[in-house]
């Protein structure tokens, strides 16, 4: 994860000497230099921007119009009427609010932190597989590619509290299992446990992370007579940090925005009626209200909180990451 | 310096207001609730061209199909685009929107009354009288589901009601009947739901009665003589005692056999359309169930040991809670004539007839029973009875057809309200809490009463505050 900055093949500033602020970015650049870079600029401009095109019609005016939305009561057929902050009032009144925020905020407490570990352990065993690491990479990835539709049914499958895969083996060890699918404090459990699933994509990723870490370290950490475990806090974790971090942030965000698997089971086709309020997610409340009441102001208004709640954990995670995060090459 | 701020901040305000005044602009409705079909000129005779495009249907069956291709000729040189798969509401409303409706809807019976109150469809009136449609002939209930505001709004078809299902060898073994578990005698209920559960919570082998909670309901508060719903569709009634009463008693089935969560993980884990299904298995002993299931036990497992009675009020008068589909005609199309038309057709009796014949001889080249149809047309139904349902079919598959028979004439429905979603999520939801386990009934039926009637209350005044 080395990362490193040109400019026109010169450094923007004195090494370890952070450019003065409010000073110019071009550096000074002679008029010729400046030119070019504002050719080179349009250029880069142009190329992008289809993709500015697409984010901009798809994304951000979208973002933008939920805001103006969330001020309404809009009903997708009737024209908006302007409401100011009442969406927003009754946001505080409405004790689903606080029970799918909960609902939320446990499943990515613990979902986040076991698929971080999980991948890690994984990425690890992975790295160590020599030859077949192929074999198993790709094995390990597959799950990923399930539609989380099918996870939602096959959660209803695996976790059935009278015959399903998982009580059965719990059983063969004298354990009789739970109703993960309907005991209301063991639904979540089981949704987090369902979500490691598709835990492939993030074992790619810090195995990728691994395969960069120098030997080099490893020899003399090795020499100077270090185990497996010290040579994985001291060496591994901290080299392959950022990546780690990736994944963590990623996770996270994620994590805020779960639905389909809980929305398939609870709440759609694997349970057409049937629905358990532990399963409630933010994101689910938010679509039932948009989608089955048809009210999009205040499940705009509900986009927004959400939208709000992710920066705010976000910009924490990246101020914390400061001091626990390593980029080689970075200067501290 | 300050000059440029100066301009900076004007260009910023511009941009705002631009911005603003872009948004509202963009956020369009249909206003006011939509166009009317009374505009068209609905002429049987008359000779139709053009297409249509129709959302929610298929031709999936044998039924449809035939109906479908008597449709097709009723309407000769009319290109007719089927958007298949249940109705999607975003996308339907989405289309109505942005003007671009589709020419007919396919829609569920307890969605009509909201997408009237919201405009998306129009009332059926004048096509009803120009095309000469006969709603006598509809079920009373069914024509109650889609008609709003003395408008109906749908033509409605098919009717799905509830009988009583069981297993006729686990009812011998432990000495009960099916009379019994029909609902009209709770007491009998629970002893005889005693009687047949074998094994309980997590080793619970079989189930002895399952009460079908949270969608049956509305079932058993009309045993216990209520309704959820007034009959004018303003007021929740989810907090009646005998709402409240009728709640306790399903709930307290599931708690004689070791909890709602191990009877649904043991419901769950049956292969419900295969030959491994709960009663050819005899791992329940009876449940109340809608009357296509019927077809899937004499399919998948004819020989199974069935018992069947339609379901009972405690006076012992047959009960069914009906619903079904309907055609309905979004507002904004040019083509009402058309869909009206092809309405007409799918569901008069000579149609419903032709489908049926098409079926019974299907089913006795495949050596099958014909069970029946029913269309939520009283005249089709019973003229389907006559012509081919064979007096002779075997038990108990006889006895079904009596049973599904019995209660499709002893139906009730919920009235078209305009906060159908609301309601019923109320409701269900409020069930689903009392089966885990985090309220009791009279507390969540009090809960759900609240939530219920503010979303009537607020829908009913947008209404209103239209029609003024």
């Amino acid at each position: 994860m080395a990362t490193t900055t040109h400019d026109g093949g010169a450094p923007s500033g004195a090494a370890g000497t952070p450019p003065r602020r409010g000073a110019r970015s071009d550096g000074g650049l002679p008029p010729a230099g400046r030119a070019r870079r504002r050719r080179d600029t349009r250029a880069a401009l142009l190329f992008i921007s289809p993709w500015i095109l697409g984010f901009a019609v798809f994304t951000l005016w979208p973002v933008i119009y939920s805001g103006y939305l969330s001020f309404t009561d809009y009903d997708v057929l009737t024209d908006p009427e302007w409401v100011g902050l009442e969406n927003y009032e009754r946001m505080l009144d409405d004790s689903d609010v606080r029970l799918a925020l909960w609902n939320t905020f446990y499943f990515t407490a613990i979902h986040v932190p076991l698929l971080v570990v999980v991948s890690l352990a994984l990425a690890l065993l992975l790295n160590q597989a020599g030859r077949s690491a192929g074999f198993f990479r790709t094995a390990f990835f597959l799950p990923k590619m399930t539609p989380p539709v099918a996870v939602g049914v096959l959660l209803l499958l695996l976790f059935n509290g009278q015959n399903g895969l998982i009580n059965q083996v719990l059983s063969w060890f004298g354990i009789q299992g739970p109703a993960w699918t309907t005991d209301p404090d063991w639904v979540k459990p089981g949704l987090i446990l369902i979500s490691l699933w598709s835990v492939g994509s993030s074992v790619i990723i810090l195995l990728a992370a691994l395969r960069n870490v120098p030997q080099e370290l490893y020899d003399s950490a090795r020499v100077d007579g270090a185990g497996f475990w010290r040579v994985t806090t001291r060496i591994t974790i901290p080299m392959i940090s950022g990546a780690l971090f990736f994944v963590f942030i990623v996770n996270s965000i994620a994590g805020f925005q779960t639905f389909t698997e809980a929305y398939t089971a609870y709440f759609g086709s694997g349970n057409s009626t049937y629905s358990n309020d532990a399963a409630l997610f933010f994101a689910i409340y938010l679509f039932r209200q948009a989608f089955e009441f048809l009210n999009m102001g205040y499940a705009s208004a509900l986009a927004w909180l959400l939208f709000v709640i992710i920066l705010a954990i976000t910009l924490v995670q990246l101020r914390v990451s400061k001091r626990f995060v390593y980029y080689e090459g970075e200067q501290r | 310096m300050r000059r440029t701020t100066t301009r900076r901040a004007a260009r910023w305000t511009a941009l705002a207001v631009a911005g603003g005044l872009a948004l509202t602009a963009c956020a369009q409705g249909t206003g006011t609730g939509g166009g009317e079909a009374d505009d068209t000129d609905f002429d049987p005779e008359a000779e139709l061209e053009g297409s249509i495009s129709i959302m929610g249907f298929g031709v999936g069956d044998d039924v449809a199909e035939t109906r479908f291709q008597a449709a097709q000729e009723e309407l000769g040189e009319v290109e007719i685009e089927l958007v298949e798969g249940d109705l999607d509401i975003q996308q339907f409303l989405s289309a109505v929107a942005s003007g671009n409706p589709p020419d007919l809807i396919y829609a569920n019976r307890d969605q009509i009354g909201t997408f009237a109150s919201r405009g998306a469809i129009v009332p059926l009136d004048s096509c009803i009288e120009g095309e000469g449609i006969d709603t006598d002939v509809f079920r009373e209930p069914a024509l109650a589901q889609v008609t709003f505001n003395d408008s109906v709004y749908g033509i409605p078809e098919f009717n799905q009601v509830q009988v009583l299902m069981a297993n006729q060898d686990l009812l011998d073994a432990a000495g009960v009947t099916v009379e019994d578990l029909n609902g009209s005698d709770w007491a009998a209920v629970e002893s005889a739901t005693d009687a047949l559960v074998v094994g309980e919570g997590g080793g619970l082998q079989v189930i002895g009665f399952d009460s079908k909670l949270p969608e049956f309901l509305p079932l058993w508060s009309k045993i216990n003589g209520a309704d959820l719903l007034s009959e004018d569709g303003r007021t929740a009634q989810l907090d009646d005692p005998a709402v409240v009463e009728a709640l306790e008693f399903a709930v307290g089935i599931y708690d004689r056999q070791g909890g709602f969560s191990a009877v649904k993980a043991y419901r769950d884990s049956a292969d419900f359309f295969g030959g491994g299904n709960q009663f050819a298995t005899g791992v329940l002993g009876a449940m109340p169930m809608e009357q296509w299931y019927v077809n899937v036990l004499n399919d998948v497992s004819p020989d199974a040991p069935m018992a069947f009675d339609s379901m009972r009020t405690k006076d012992g008068d047959p009960v069914a809670y009906a619903s079904g589909s309907a055609w309905a005609v979004p507002a904004g199309t040019d083509t009402a004539d058309i869909a009206c038309r092809f309405a007409r057709v799918m569901t008069q009796t000579e149609t419903w007839m032709a489908a049926a014949q098409n079926r019974a001889e299907t089913r006795e080249a495949e050596g099958q029973l014909f069970t029946g149809l029913l269309t939520g047309n009283a005249e089709a139904d019973e003229q389907i009875r006559d012509e081919f349902i064979t007096g002779d079919a075997p038990e108990p598959w006889a006895s079904a057809i009596e049973a599904v028979y019995e209660s499709n004439d002893s139906t009730f429905s919920l009235p078209a309200n305009p906060a159908d979603a609301e309601f019923k999520a109320a409701w269900q939801d409020a069930v689903n809490r009392v089966l885990n386990g985090q309220a009791e009934p009279q507390a969540a039926l009090e809960e759900a009463q609240e939530e219920a009637q503010t979303a009537l209350d607020e829908a009913w005044e947008e209404w209103d505050a239209e029609q003024d």
